[in-house]
This record gives C-alpha cells, structure tokens and sequence, in this order.
C-alpha cells in the first residue's frame, strides 16, 4: 500500500546522497588546484587519488593545500551535524552552535590566547587550547543558567545563549580594541580560515570532530521523538534530559575542535541542515549524516570560492563567503520555504 | 496480556507545595477510568507519575508488583502508551513516521524495524482509520486527525495501559465523541485499559465505567460516574448544580449541568 512511497523515499535519499558526494569531490578537487603555481584540475585530481609523479604538484596538493581540504571537509561536516543536532533537540529552526553562544565563547578564548603575552610557540598551543576551554564552558554556562528546577526550557536556554553569546563578544571586542598591534591577528582568525593548518592540526582535529559526530548520528531516532515535544519523547521511553545533554557536551565538542583550529566560520550549522531538510524530509536518521556531507561540501566548495573569486584582493576570510552565500539563502527560506523547514 | 497497576500513597511536591498529597488507588485491567477535578488539583501531575514522566517524592507506582522506579523507561513504554495533551507538530514528518515511532521502545540503537514493527504499525493505523493517510504530513492535519495519529503510535506500542491527558481539548464536537469512542472501542475489543484526564465532563461520565475525583491534591470520591457525580459532590468539587441521568432513550450516562451555585437561577 505505502510500498510505493518507502521505495521513493529510498531513491530520493539515494539521489541526494549521490549529488552531495559528487559535489563535495567537485569542490576538493577545485580547492586542492588552488595554489601560487596554476595547476591544472586533473593535475590535482590525478595526485589527489595517488596517481602523479610530479613531486611539485605532488607537494602543492598533499602538504600545502591536502591538510587545508581535509579540515575543510572535518569542520564543514562537524558544524552541519552539529547545527542539526542543535535545532532537533531545542525543537527550534534557529538553534546553532552561534546561536547557544558556543562560537562566541570559542573565540574569546582564541582571543584571550593571542593577546596574553606568552611568546609565540605557546601562542600556537594556547589558542586552540583556551577556545577549546571556553566553548566547553560556555556550554556549561549556558545550561546551568537556564536550568529551571531540573527542566531545561527551551525558551530560556535560547535565551542566556544569547546573551552569554553577547557578552563574549563584547569580550572579544575589548581585546581586539586593547590588543593594539596583534589585533590583525584575532580580526582575521574571528573572520575564519583553514589554510594556517598543516597536517599537524588537521590530524589533531579529525578524531575530536569524527567522535563528538559519531555519537550524535547514533541517536537519530531519539531526536526525532525529541523533535515532537518532551512530553512525547519522554512518553516513548527517551531518557530526554541524558539525550540532551550527550548532544550538546558532544556538539560543543565537535564546535569547539572546529573553532579552535579554524575561527569563526557561520551558517554552516544553519543553513546546511535547512536545505537537507527540504530535500529529505526532517527524519534525523537520514538528516544527520547528510548534513554532514553536505557541511564538507559547503565549506570546501567556499574556501575555493574565498581564493578564486576575487583574485585581485587576495585570499578572503572563508567565514566571509559562508555568510556571504549562507544570510541571503537563510533569508530567502525565511520568507518563502518557512512550512518546509518546520517554522510557523 | 493482563497488566495492574496501583498506586501507593503517591506523594509529590513542587517547591515545597504539594501537589500530589497521598493517592492511593488500584487500577482494575480493561477498565476506562476519568481522572477529573478542578484545575490545580493534581491530576495531569498524578498522569505523569503513571509512566515515570515524573517521578514520586514519596510513594511508587507498581507494574504487576515491580515499582516502575526500577524498571527501565523504554520498558515502561513497553507496557504504558501515552498520548499528551494535543499540541502541534511543525516538522513534516509524516503520519507513517509518527506512528512508527511508537516501536521506539523495542528497538537497539543500530536496530532497524523488522517486517513485524511494520505489521504492528499498520494495525494501528487501520484501527484508528488513519491508513488512508499513512502518507500525508502531519503538520497539514487538523486537531481531530493529529490525535488519531497519536492514538495509534500509542497502539503501536502494543501497551496494556493508555494514558490519555485532556484528549478532547481543542477538538470539534463530532471528533470529541470520536476519538472517545474509538478509545472506548479499543478497551471493549481488546481489553485495553485506559485512563484520561479531563475537563470534559459530560464525555467522561458517558465513556468511563470509573471515576475518579480530586480535590486539594487527594481523592475526594472513587467509583461509578453514578456513584461519584452526585449533587452534593458537584457541589463540594466543582461549585454547580448538576445532576447525573441516564438518558431515557440512548441509555447512555450523562450529567445536566444547570450552572455556578453563584447563580440564584441554576
């Protein structure tokens, strides 16, 4: 009887899963051909899978820009999971790492880091360290401020993100303003950006964000009951407030990886899991992985776009493009696909 | 099949008020019992004790002899389905989503549903009538349907005992009579035991063979609506003059309710 609907449903998912893998294989290849030399694409496509002889290319794609495309795809698919999680289990469209404050809290711990005088090696190892700190206690922060009697409405948890997010911001602002001459420094790193990354970093990066979204795709089902009400999720035999609090210790920790090593880089968390939503329907079971797909092809396919565009000003900050491309799309869904993404 | 439940001495507190202050009560297997009483009496917070919604400060609720504090809540779920006051769903799952949810309970992490979860799924659907729209999205639905819908995700949890909170709130009148008729249904069919909160008064005396009257957080009366709904009790709990009646040609119980006991005329 609804055979026919389950048997489409499954091609559709198949469809999107496909797209979105060959568009993030487009964008990595297009991203690791951006170097200081011109490279041809098939040069960087033929050294990306191991089949060139060229120890130039070879250099350029796997050294230089391979540990800059590979955090790309690690931060593109740890924010898109994350911002997913987020907006099922606050049940609220708007909800995103930015949003609970965890970004802000992120960069000023960065900031802190790159205006306390310590020299410059410790300067490499603190601000990864302090974003990491702070996002984590930003999360913590956040929930026990808004923790009424045991319960964690909604409501007031949106509502000290924001305004713990706020505060942390005018923190941030206040170092930029005293920091004098290492203000380029936290300008540019709250702006976003991959490429001070070698392998090093990236390697550090890839089991924190791989665990922190492991965990998350394994309560799909969960959400989804969470994604009704409390009280049905609850009804259903979902240990709601354990649920809860898993998600958001391991999203803070997929954000805080990301931020610590890469800035601020917006509306990945927001707008990816929007458009996965109206491709595939709300079920977080498909929802999830995809949003992480599609997050790697994101921010892969925007870090080609920040050095190829505009040639004659340099390199751009990549949290420049993903909120160049990602407001308007978000603004547009706001006017006109509000019942499709779940907004009244 | 056959589940009992009771309720010990059930006390619960919310800063320092009381709000549950020592209910005792056994639930009898198939019946159709109403938990009425004014509001702030209690009785969505004595529903909520039912399935470890909340737990009690003093007291337990047993499963067949088991203190529900001990068992597992997707165990609980096994055996007690829920259905919350109504309210709207924004995400466009849809119906067959929603219903299969109702197999959550029985169901490992990386389990995905066998063929049997998908019976029981349709099974539900046919007895709340839904399977017509097994594919249409939730969120397009009107009151009437969505608490169909939630009906048989509590079926599909194949439960002895539905809780029910307020089900016929915000519900046309023709879907008032039919959701408690269904409910009614699936308790003479199937021995299904079911217990509502309401406000509604006039449907619980006609669809419940008990009743069960709060005031200040205790019972204040227990047994038939005939037993229960007499003048002097509608007086005492609600503050009306009301009679109960059968009526003369359906048969059915009722209640007249004439108006405040404020009002001279009533």
């Amino acid at each position: 009887m609804s055979k026919g609907s389950a048997e489409k449903r499954r091609i559709r998912l198949l469809a999107v899963t496909a797209a979105l893998v060959i568009v993030l294989l487009i964008s990595m290849v297009l991203d690791l051909s951006q170097a200081f030399i011109p490279l041809s694409l098939k040069d960087a496509f033929m050294s990306m899978i191991g089949m060139s002889d060229d120890p130039i290319v070879n250099t350029i794609v796997r050294n230089v820009n391979g540990p800059r495309v590979v955090m790309g795809c690690m931060v593109g698919a740890g924010l898109g999971v994350s911002g997913a999680v987020m907006q099922a289990v606050f049940r609220n469209p708007m909800a995103s790492p930015y949003i609970l404050g965890l970004s802000s809290g992120a960069a000023f711990g960065a900031a802190l880091a790159m205006t306390i005088p310590l020299g410059t090696v410790s300067m490499l190892f603190m601000t990864p360290l302090l974003a990491f700190v702070f996002c984590v206690a930003t999360t913590f922060l956040v929930y026990f401020i808004s923790r009424v009697g045991g319960r964690v409405p909604t409501e007031t948890l949106l509502l000290s993100g924001i305004a713990v997010g706020s505060l942390f911001s005018a923190l941030v602002s206040l170092l930029t303003y005293l920091a004098g001459e290492r203000m380029a420094g936290i300008v540019y790193w709250t702006m976003g950006n991959l490429s001070q990354n070698g392998w090093n970093n990236t390697l550090i990066v890839i089991p924190l964000i791989l665990a922190g979204s492991l965990i998350m795709l394994t309560r799909g089902r969960e959400m989804n009951a969470m994604m009704l009400g409390d009280a049905h999720a609850k009804d259903l035999g979902v240990d709601v407030k354990k649920v809860r609090l898993e998600m958001l210790i391991s999203s803070s920790l997929v954000t805080a990886a990301a931020v610590a090593f890469c800035g601020v880089i917006g509306f990945v968390g927001l707008v990816v899991p929007h458009i996965i939503r109206i491709l595939t329907g709300p079920d977080n079971k498909a929802l999830l992985p995809l949003s992480m797909l599609g997050g790697a092809a994101f921010v892969v396919l925007c870090d080609y776009l920040s050095r190829s565009l505009f040639t004659n000003l340099g390199i751009l900050p990549i949290g420049i493009l993903t909120s160049l491309v990602g407001a308007p799309y978000f603004i547009y869904l706001l006017r006109r696909r509000r019942h499709e993404v779940g907004w009244n | 099949m056959e589940l009992r439940m009771r309720i010990e001495d059930l006390r619960f507190s919310y800063r320092d008020k009381p709000v549950l202050d020592g209910i005792t009560l056994d639930i009898i297997p198939g019946e159709v019992i109403g938990i009425i009483g004014p509001n702030g009496c209690g009785k969505t917070t004595l529903l909520k004790h039912l399935n470890r919604n909340l737990d009690p400060s003093v007291g337990r609720v047993l499963l067949n002899e088991e203190d529900i504090k001990d068992m597992h809540k997707s165990d609980i779920a096994k055996h007690v389905a829920s259905v919350p006051q109504s309210n709207e769903i924004h995400f466009s799952f849809t119906v067959r989503d929603i219903v299969t949810m109702g197999r959550m309970p029985f169901l490992g992490k990386f389990q995905g549903e066998s063929s049997d979860d998908v019976r029981k799924v349709d099974e539900a659907m046919l007895k709340t009538n839904i399977l017509g729209f097994a594919d249409r999205y939730i969120n397009t639905m009107s009151g009437g349907e969505r608490q169909r819908v939630i009906i048989a995700r509590a079926l599909a949890q194949t439960p002895e005992i539905m809780l029910l909170d307020e089900p016929t709130l915000h519900l046309d009148i023709s879907n008032q009579f039919d959701v408690l008729e269904l409910v009614r249904k699936l308790s003479d069919d199937d021995g299904l035991t079911v217990i509502i909160v309401s406000h509604d008064l006039p449907m619980v005396v006609r669809y419940c063979d008990r009743i069960v009257m709060l005031k200040d957080h205790k019972i204040f009366a227990v047994g038939t609506p005939e037993e229960v709904l007499t003048p002097a009790n509608m007086k005492e709990i609600f503050n009306v003059n009301a009679v109960f009646e059968k009526d003369a040609t359906t048969g059915q119980n009722t209640v007249r309710i004439f108006g405040s006991c404020n009002n001279r005329s009533a």
